[in-house]
């Protein structure tokens, strides 16, 4: 899942600047993660009132990053969004895009940061697992992705910073290779760290359009 | 026999070798670097000049090692992963050679997040492991990493690697060294030794597994200067281990600078009679003209 966040209300506020707005949400990730579901849209419709920053409608969108249900759509909006020359959007950053593309004479403003493809791994905890970079080498580290969940990416790990199991970057994170290093344990099979691990080919993690 | 450099030389004779770290400066002052060099001439073998340690910005590694290599002192540059793609490491591992230098140490690299540039971008495009056996292969194979051929001259250096006894899991540590040979690494630099007691207990891993015939080992050591570095190190930096009884005995004492600097010699002098061990890297942060006294007092001739 496309794990966002979202921004200040006062950043928000500023990109606003007490203009009429129209609000976008998006019914998958961003309900997921509570930062653009119904109930986020109409919290910030709310909050935006109470500012004296008319709204002039909103929708939640069926996902926001379906170009063709986004069109259909918002069709039905015609008349709200011709009130208004802005768009708060509270979907991920490919969401945000997709209405920008649609809606190119309005003044897009992207209501959340985008922050990584997690995990839901407790209500309201979200855990970075994956960075899309096109070539998959989970078979190799124990169904665990080092390039994504090590901030130095290192194939050939652990960086030796680590203690009593979790990253010397952010206590919090737990070290992506002792995750490895003890499901391999347990199996018998640390040898096979042993085996060194080549340069990871990022060629395809430039693919920008694929067709089935 | 031909050798790549004074430091493969020294070693490959069997001599206890002694290298020593100088970093470069926080500005474009030569004479920064070759003061320091000055005050170490003839104390160690061969001087590790940094690599953005920290990941703070310095005068680069590769600036700092040919002032060296100017000054006729030997230097090892250090390299890391974190400021530069393959591209770029390959390119400047092409220039070194050119230039002279024949020592290169390579490391994966501090986390931006550690340095003066938290909001950079840290590149790790490949780890340690995978540089030395890039530029293993560039000199002994004559490819690239991508598989293209060097048309103009091999890279003719000698490489080493890092090695920390300390880190966590300390059962995979062995393991690591021999991943590291394999890779290519032809000496180990390790942590600052505080913990000889562990640190005996690796060496006895790494000879029982023949490594240490493999491979030129030089242990570290970093004089503690305060009872503030002591427990920076203890307590803040990763993968350190300062025991209770060196930190004590430095908080303790009534001039803990005179007390760390016993404390190393101490360390020097069981680490000369450690099997397996061939000579000591000494890392003196922020604190390097305290150098030729512990060479003196630990009983080693000036180099040449």
């Amino acid at each position: 899942m496309i794990i966002t966040k979202q921004k200040d209300i006062i950043e928000l506020l500023r990109s606003i600047d007490s203009k009429p707005v129209f609000l976008i949400g998006c019914n998958e990730c961003a309900t997921l993660c509570h930062t653009g579901g119904k109930d986020e849209v109409l919290a910030l419709k709310e909050a935006l009132v109470k500012k004296q920053i008319p709204v002039s409608g909103w929708v939640v969108l069926e996902p926001a990053c379906h170009l063709l249900n986004d069109k259909r759509m918002l069709k039905e909006y015609t008349t709200e969004l011709s009130k208004t020359e802005k768009v708060l959007v509270l979907a991920c950053g490919n969401g945000i895009q997709t209405i920008a593309d649609l809606l190119s004479e309005k003044e897009i403003i992207a209501g959340t940061d985008t922050l990584f493809l997690g995990e839901i791994s407790r209500a309201n905890e979200f855990d970075k697992r994956c960075m899309l970079c096109g070539d998959c080498l989970l078979d190799n580290f124990e169904g665990f992705c080092p390039i994504t969940r090590c901030p130095k990416s290192m194939l050939n790990g652990p960086c030796g910073g680590s203690s009593n199991g979790n990253c010397e970057i952010n206590k919090e994170m737990e070290c992506v290779w002792d995750c490895v290093i003890q499901k391999l344990k347990k199996k018998g099979k640390l040898d096979v760290l042993l085996a060194i691990q080549k340069p990871k080919d990022w060629s395809k993690a430039s693919e920008t359009k694929w067709r089935i | 026999m031909s050798y790549r450099s004074n430091l493969e030389k020294v070693l490959s004779e069997g001599h206890f070798v002694i290298t020593a770290e100088i970093g470069p400066p926080k500005g474009s002052d030569a004479n920064k670097i070759r003061d320091k060099a000055m005050m170490l001439k003839g104390c160690a073998d061969a001087f590790n000049i940094t690599d953005n340690q920290t990941a703070v910005v310095r005068m680069s590694s590769f600036a700092g090692s040919l002032i060296l290599h100017h000054m006729n002192m030997e230097p090892i540059m250090q390299m890391t992963c974190r400021d530069r793609n393959r591209i770029g490491l390959q390119s400047d591992v092409l220039g070194a050679a050119a230039l002279g230098l024949r020592n290169i140490l390579c490391l994966t690299g501090d986390h931006q997040s550690f340095g003066n540039h938290p909001a950079a971008k840290g590149v790790f495009d490949i780890d340690s492991i995978q540089l030395l056996q890039i530029i293993k292969n560039m000199r002994d194979v004559g490819v690239f990493q991508s598989g293209d051929l060097l048309l103009a001259e091999r890279p003719c250096v000698f490489l080493g690697a890092a090695a920390n006894p300390y880190a966590d899991p300390f059962e995979i540590q062995v393991d690591r060294l021999r991943k590291k040979i394999d890779a290519g690494a032809e000496f180990i630099q390790t942590q600052s030794v505080y913990n000889l007691e562990k640190f005996s207990k690796w060496m006895d891993d790494v000879r029982s597994q023949g490594l240490d015939k493999k491979v030129h080992i030089l242990a570290g050591v970093t004089p503690l200067k305060s009872v503030k570095m002591a427990e920076r190190m203890k307590f803040h930096v990763p993968g350190t281990d300062v025991p209770e009884t060196v930190y004590q005995r430095i908080k303790n004492a009534s001039d803990p600078a005179k007390e760390g600097y016993v404390i190393a010699l101490e360390t020097i002098r069981e680490l000369k009679v450690l099997q397996g061990v061939h000579g000591i890297h000494i890392t003196a942060l922020f604190w390097e003209q305290i150098i030729p006294s512990l060479v003196k007092d630990a009983g080693f001739d000036t180099r040449s």
